[in-house]
């Protein structure tokens, strides 16, 4: 066997070990029987059970708003960091943006609920997760900012200024322009983070308040039924799609702040 | 009055002195050039002069006012970029109306005056192209196209020609004094390529280490460099360890180190036992087989070494029987000749007596 | 001149202020809280007791007590020791697996690159608790795959052994959730060696194990490092993973800290356990850094 064949069968398997366990998910949402064990038929029952769930939708929702809110400020937040982790070499604040990304994120969690509850005096909720959702999104907003204007010639900015553009004029028409595509791969990322975050949530939702991650969890946690498979067959539609969206507006972005 | 004084400009970066108390008076209509190797404190002077750094001290002033305190976007000043810094999500189009579009030209006149400068550097079919599907040669004109379209007082380049291929350098070279001359605005040209400017400019001022080392017409810098630094930078020379043995009013008698004794152009203030070198071009120096060949004052025999030959010239190293080395140069004007002479071959070298510089170490 | 510096510093601060003052509020002083938290007594009922004391006979102020305690008792250096175990098995598996997959995407044709790098990327968008949740169904015990592997078992006269909720099927969990993190750094190292070195080590005598061995591996050390700090550090403080597919003895830090906090409501030794943790995640990333930093400058 020579070494090209060799690597091709590994790869293979390493492929199958990725897909295979997501793609039975997939399939036993369709299956007409309440144990993820063994295929008796096709069937659409798990997802109107789905649609039926009010808890589920509820969470749905709170998902979507947090993902929504906590996005649009971590972008704002993220591109500022990322032009001025570029533009003006800070010290700290580098650190402050990958550190919460870096870190164990149950490190974040507990240190934000204690903060919460000890010093804000904060009943936790919406709120308290969006704010936390905001600070690690922040970094990986940041880091593809970042990406972008490292790529860039930087005597664009002074030719711009010195044809006659104010510092803003340059920022509008020369620095945001080119950043664009940065900025919105990085919100997709956001939302996308935010919608899948379990653990940091985990920590710093309150009661009566859930999350979609949160409602599997629970589900997986005491009964699990296929109408699991079918809210996560649904998710994983749902991100597929933000990140091809993201993709296309950036294709390197993805793995740029992988790196 | 001079259109841009720079008066006693230091420009300090910790303990480095990038640019030492420089004077320089550039005239309106002239193409100017600040020649000299990379770290010289070209570039900081031509940042300065752009305003993207601020003199620590001493003045600059155009048309008499001084330009502290104007920020870059206010001055009639353009830049050419080394790297061309096309705005890559803008056309060609966009890129040269960026300017008039910054001064509030309306649009009728920004569609006249991008046509004209594009027309002028011929590039009017690619308006509607962006700066990645251009080649260097086109991106360098687009460059410049922007720098000149709402006519600065001055326009400058900072090595502009650096990233193009050998052969477009030298057509672009001529285009560039065409356009010039054309424009009618004052360059001020940045190069650490003595050739280039040597070329182009007016006037040169040739940069070390901060400070200008000698200002002047392009044949003067040539010939009659004021310093050993300017006399290696500009052009291929031989340097010769010298001391003066007599200094009469109309020659020079040296003495050089494994060389014997030569005669020199007098030069005022030498005397009599100072060191220093001389410096001797290599297309002043003749070489020939037989002594009866060279009637020169200056003689010696010696050895070819190596040569070099690029075409039209071949270079010979010749090492003299006394241990000092020199380098001459021969055209290869004779049809079909290569080269006179091989390696090893026994040959004289010589200089008239009014060849060759001494100049302080 | 002074025009000039000023919009300078007005501007700096208009961009970099916003996310350096709600980075220093939401993330510097809660992980200060953290700290000095660590240092003070239990709450009566959960939380932290009040810093200065109001009822006589109470304990306030600020102790070393939570950091005896956790030497004191040996479980919870064990728990740590166990804990860089599964980070260091599931780092080594991550690796093995990556390798290949990363050479295989490097050396192939430029066009199938980014979609190969794509595919390994895919799952990775996916939540990390349906990824968990897809091995409870695969490691559940009326599964097709329990069901084979203890059918294979049996012909070697073993017992049935439970796949789910079991250390095995924690390791092989952190590994499916964390493999995207080796393969894409040690990716993005192997595609920048150039493949004329290897060209020329062939050319100088080598076979393919010394290639492999002598050029390949040494380069792509940076890319190894960076693999398995992405992989070790997360798995350090998960508890989501042991939570739902261990045993009842796979405890592992995030499991302590998580009942700490939630459960026990200790929130003093909450801290000091994830204070050292802080402790253990700064020093491994010192020591990749170094080490990373020393094969650059050989």
């Amino acid at each position: 066997m020579n070494r090209s064949s060799w690597l091709w069968s590994i790869s293979a398997l390493v492929y199958a070990f990725l897909y295979v366990p997501l793609i039975i998910v997939v399939v036993y949402s369709f299956n007409d029987s309440r144990l993820n064990a063994e295929w008796v038929g096709f069937t659409l029952n798990w997802y109107r059970v789905l649609f039926n769930d009010e808890q589920m939708i509820r969470a749905a929702v709170n998902s979507l708003t947090i993902a929504v809110v906590s996005g649009l400020v971590a972008t704002a937040l993220g591109t500022m960091a990322g032009i001025a982790i570029h533009r003006y070499k800070p010290k700290l604040l580098p650190f402050m943006v990958i550190t919460p990304v870096a870190m164990p994120e149950i490190l974040l969690g507990v240190s934000l609920l204690l903060f919460f509850i000890q010093v804000m005096n904060l009943t936790l909720g919406m709120l308290s997760i969006i704010i936390a959702h905001i600070t690690f999104c922040i970094g990986f907003v940041a880091i593809v900012v970042r990406a972008r204007l490292a790529g860039m010639d930087e005597s664009i900015f002074e030719a711009a200024r010195d044809l006659g553009a104010t510092p803003w004029q340059t920022f509008k028409l020369v620095t945001f322009p080119l950043i664009m595509p940065g900025v919105i791969a990085g919100a997709l990322m956001s939302f996308t983070l935010s919608i899948d975050d379990f653990v940091i949530t985990f920590f710093t939702v309150g009661v009566g308040v859930s999350t979609l991650p949160l409602q599997i969890y629970s589900m997986i946690k005491i009964a699990v039924t296929p109408e699991v498979n079918a809210v996560s067959t649904l998710l994983m539609l749902l991100t597929l799609t933000t990140i091809i969206i993201a993709s296309k507006f950036a294709p390197d972005t993805l793995r740029g702040a992988m790196k | 009055m001079a259109l841009l004084e720079i008066r006693n400009v230091t420009r300090r970066f910790g303990d480095l002195v990038a640019v030492d108390n420089v004077s320089i008076n550039i005239e309106a209509g002239e193409f100017f050039t600040l020649l000299g190797p990379s770290g010289c404190g070209k570039t900081t002077l031509l940042r300065m002069i752009a305003g993207f750094d601020l003199p620590d001290g001493g003045q600059i002033l155009l048309d008499g006012k001084d330009l502290a305190g104007t920020p870059p976007e206010k001055r009639p000043i353009h830049t050419v970029f080394q790297s061309y810094a096309l705005f890559p999500h803008m056309t060609v189009t966009g890129n040269v109306s960026f300017p008039l579009k910054m001064a509030g030209k309306s649009p009728d006149e920004i569609a006249v005056k991008v046509k004209e400068v594009l027309d002028l550097v011929h590039l009017s079919d690619k308006g509607e192209s962006f700066p990645h599907e251009l080649s260097g040669g086109q991106k360098q004109r687009v460059a410049l196209a922007r720098g000149l379209v709402n006519r600065p007082r001055l326009l400058m380049l900072d090595e502009p020609l650096g990233a193009l291929d050998a052969k477009l350098r030298e057509e672009m070279q001529i285009e560039l004094i065409t356009l010039q001359r054309d424009v009618g605005i004052t360059f001020v040209f940045v190069t650490h390529s003595q050739a280039e400017a040597l070329a182009l400019s007016h006037r040169i001022a040739v940069m070390n280490a901060g400070r200008i080392e000698q200002m002047d017409e392009p044949s003067k810098i040539y010939s009659f460099p004021v310093n050993r630094f300017v006399a290696d930078f500009i052009g291929r020379i031989n340097i010769l360890q010298a001391e003066v043995l007599e200094a009469a009013p109309d020659h020079l008698r040296i003495r050089i180190p494994g060389m014997g004794e030569v005669r020199a152009p007098a030069k005022t203030g030498a005397a009599r036992g100072q060191k220093g070198v001389l410096a001797l071009r290599p297309e002043q120096v003749r070489i020939a087989a037989k002594i009866d060949d060279v009637a020169d004052e200056n003689h010696f025999p010696g050895k070819v070494r190596d040569f070099l030959y690029v075409g039209d010239i071949t270079t010979y190293i010749v090492d003299l029987n006394n241990g000092a080395r020199i380098e001459a140069l021969l055209p290869n004007s004779a049809t079909g000749r290569a080269k006179f002479f091989e390696i090893g071959d026994a040959v004289k070298v010589a200089w008239p007596k009014d060849a060759g510089l001494f100049l302080n170490d | 001149m002074i025009n000039l510096l000023n919009t300078t510093r007005v501007t700096k601060w208009l961009v970099s202020g916003p996310p350096f003052l709600y980075l220093t509020l939401f993330f510097l002083l809660p992980s200060l809280i953290m700290v000095v938290a660590s240092f003070r007594y239990p709450g009566d009922y959960g939380g932290l007791a009040p810093l200065f004391g109001v009822e006589p006979g109470k304990e306030t102020g600020l102790t070393l007590e939570t950091y005896r305690f956790f030497f004191s008792d040996f479980i919870y250096t064990q728990i740590f020791i166990k804990s860089f175990g599964v980070a260091m098995a599931s780092t080594l598996v991550c690796l093995l697996m990556a390798y290949p997959l990363a050479l295989l995407i490097a050396h192939s044709p430029r066009k199938h690159r980014d979609f190969m790098v794509l595919l390994v990327i895919l799952p990775f968008a996916s939540n990390f608790l349906i990824r968990v949740y897809a091995w409870m169904i695969i490691l559940g015990p009326q599964s097709a795959f329990s069901l084979a592997v203890n059918h294979l078992l049996g012909w070697f006269g073993i017992a049935p052994v439970p796949l789910l909720f079991s250390s095995f099927a924690v390791l092989v969990g952190m590994v499916y959730v964390h493999l995207p993190f080796m393969v894409l750094p040690l990716y993005t190292n192997l595609e920048k060696h150039d493949p004329v070195l290897l060209d020329a080590a062939q050319d100088l005598g080598a076979n393919a194990w010394n290639r492999f061995w002598k050029v390949t591996w040494p380069l792509s050390l940076p890319g190894v490092y960076s693999g398995a700090a992405l992989v070790f550090i997360p798995v350090l403080g998960m508890f989501a993973i042991p939570d739902i597919l261990g045993g009842t003895g796979d405890i592992l830090i995030g499991n302590l800290i998580k009942d700490q906090f939630l459960g026990t409501r200790d929130w003093p030794f909450g801290s000091t356990l994830s204070i050292m943790l802080t402790i253990a995640v700064l020093l491994l990333a010192g020591i990749t850094a170094m080490i990373s930093r020393q094969g650059v400058r050989q």
